[in-house]
């Protein structure tokens, strides 16, 4: 249905309200607080759940992860490759762990399934690359991130 | 060479050259201050890395129009394609040759005058050239081949000839009320003392000068909404429409050529700031009496008075440059059949009314 706005005259006359709109972008420019983020110079703060650039976590120097298979079984992307090996003292532990993150979606669902804590998305969100880098295990191994 | 030449050509060329370069560089700066302003407006900070401000951003841009490729489509008229743009910026560059900046003064008994050219039949050749403008418009539009150009085309030329009318009946007002098309008789006659609003005369301390806006507010009205309607400026910017037709008229256009079009835009707010300025607010009146505080005798005092006058004229100016900016990004736009419905059902009878008006005004002798 059809409703039309009741306008009065001064209204319908449109000057008033030109200038009353003139008057609106006049105070935004020079009152209101600009939006924008300075990007280089200052970075928007994320939330510690943002699901940016992986690792795995390590303690005492050495990766939580067992190669228990988990994560590139949940990961719907099928981005996980992990070749499982063992250690002398008979602990299995991941002898490749490759993330090709071209193919990922930042679903989280590795960092969730995990049950050793081992594989973590951080908060990095600058992932730019010159080359088709697939995250192999040194890359990996890298701390990013406090969670 | 220059000795067969005459002191009055080379006067003429100098002048022409400053008027050149003053119109050439109002493009990027305009382009700056456009993307600066909407931006501060919609509370965003806009290109700030280059330059001071982000001044440099313009030459940063018009090196990339520059060393862009400048293709011509295959299907393209190629010659009206090419024509097209020229066609579009000579006119707005022509205006400017009877705008009068400053008045004259006199150097070792030489009248010295601030404009290129005084013609005695000023506004008419301002109007005769500014409608000129649409062609290039036009012949892009027809010459791309294109379904959504042409139709930018068509929409600019029926705006344009709808807000002509009102926009040279709006004038008439004010050749009535100054008695002549001389654009400097118009401004010298705006230096005169506004007495009365209509029969009722002012008193001693509220006597100003007689400025345009003052004896033709209605026409001052007129005159700058068809102004916008004039440049396809925002509100009035239907030659071009994202969602409707692409970009209109240039939408075959890349690089230099479509920059050209652009510098066009510019230059025509250019031109229709400064007849504003000129028309209704005494030109280069105005910022005469900072003459009487500063202690200068003689020829050093008159060229004080040209830097004022020219101070004046171009602070003026810049305001309805910035007055473009403000509205562009103030306004939405109209509909098409509103665009027509303001033009010819609203503007021309308040146009025609304004004549009227003021032929009353001049009868009783309030102007």
């Amino acid at each position: 249905m059809l409703v039309k706005a009741k306008k009065s005259f001064l209204q319908r006359f449109y000057l008033v309200e030109v200038i009353k709109g003139l008057g609106i972008t006049m105070r935004n420019m020079l009152f209101a607080p600009k939006v924008t983020i300075q990007y280089p110079e200052e970075r928007r703060k994320y939330s510690e759940r943002f699901r940016g650039m992986h690792y795995v976590k390590a303690t005492n120097g050495v990766e939580n992860c067992t190669a228990c298979m988990l994560c590139p079984t949940v990961c719907p992307a099928e981005c996980i490759h992990i070749v499982a090996g063992e250690r002398p003292d008979k602990e299995k532990y991941p002898v490749q762990f490759e993330i090709d993150v071209l193919r990922c979606c930042f679903c989280g669902m590795c960092e969730e399934a995990c049950p050793k804590d081992a594989i973590k998305l951080s908060t990095i969100y600058e992932m730019s690359q010159v080359t088709r880098q697939v995250y192999d295990k040194d890359y990996l191994a890298e701390q990013r991130g406090n969670k | 060479m220059l000795e067969s030449m005459s002191l009055f050509h080379l006067l003429t060329f100098l002048k022409f050259a400053v008027i050149l370069v003053i119109i050439l560089s109002v493009a990027p700066v305009m382009a700056w201050v456009e993307r600066r302003g909407s931006a501060l407006m919609q509370n965003r900070l806009g290109p700030n890395r280059i330059g001071p401000l982000g001044l440099f951003q313009s030459i940063c841009d018009a090196i990339k129009f520059l060393f862009k490729e400048d293709p011509i489509p295959g299907h393209v008229s190629k010659f009206y394609y090419a024509l097209a743009p020229v066609v579009s910026l000579v006119p707005a560059f022509m205006t400017f040759a009877v705008v009068p900046f400053a008045s004259t003064i006199e150097v070792d008994g030489r009248v010295l005058g601030f404009q290129l050219a005084d013609l005695n039949v000023g506004l008419l050749y301002v109007f005769s050239v500014a409608s000129l403008g649409v062609y290039g418009i036009i012949m892009g539009g027809w010459s791309s081949n294109n379904k959504f150009a042409l139709l930018g085309g068509l929409r600019s030329s029926s705006q344009m000839i709808s807000y002509e009318l009102s926009l040279g009946l709006s004038v008439i007002g004010i050749i009535m009320a100054f008695s002549s098309v001389h654009l400097g008789e118009i401004v010298q006659g705006q230096a005169e003392v506004f007495r009365q609003i209509g029969p009722f005369v002012l008193p001693e301390w509220l006597q100003v000068p007689k400025w345009g806006i003052l004896v033709q507010p209605l026409g001052f009205i007129i005159f700058i909404t068809a102004a916008f309607a004039e440049t396809n400026r925002l509100p009035f910017d239907l030659p071009e429409g994202e969602s409707e037709i692409v970009a209109g008229y240039h939408l075959e256009y890349g690089a230099m050529k479509f920059s050209m079009f652009m510098m066009a835009e510019y230059i025509n707010m250019f031109v229709a700031s400064s007849l504003i300025a000129t028309l209704y607010f005494g030109g280069y009146h105005g910022l005469h009496w900072v003459l009487n505080l500063v202690p200068l005798e003689g020829m050093s005092r008159e060229w004080m008075r040209i830097a004022l006058e020219l101070g004046a004229f171009f602070l003026k100016v810049a305001f309805f440059m910035w007055f473009f900016v403000w509205v562009r990004w103030t306004l939405p736009r109209f509909r098409y059949d509103q665009v027509m419905e303001l033009g010819w059902k609203v503007m021309l009878p308040i146009s025609l009314a304004n004549i009227f008006l003021t032929a009353f005004a001049v009868y009783y002798g309030w102007i």
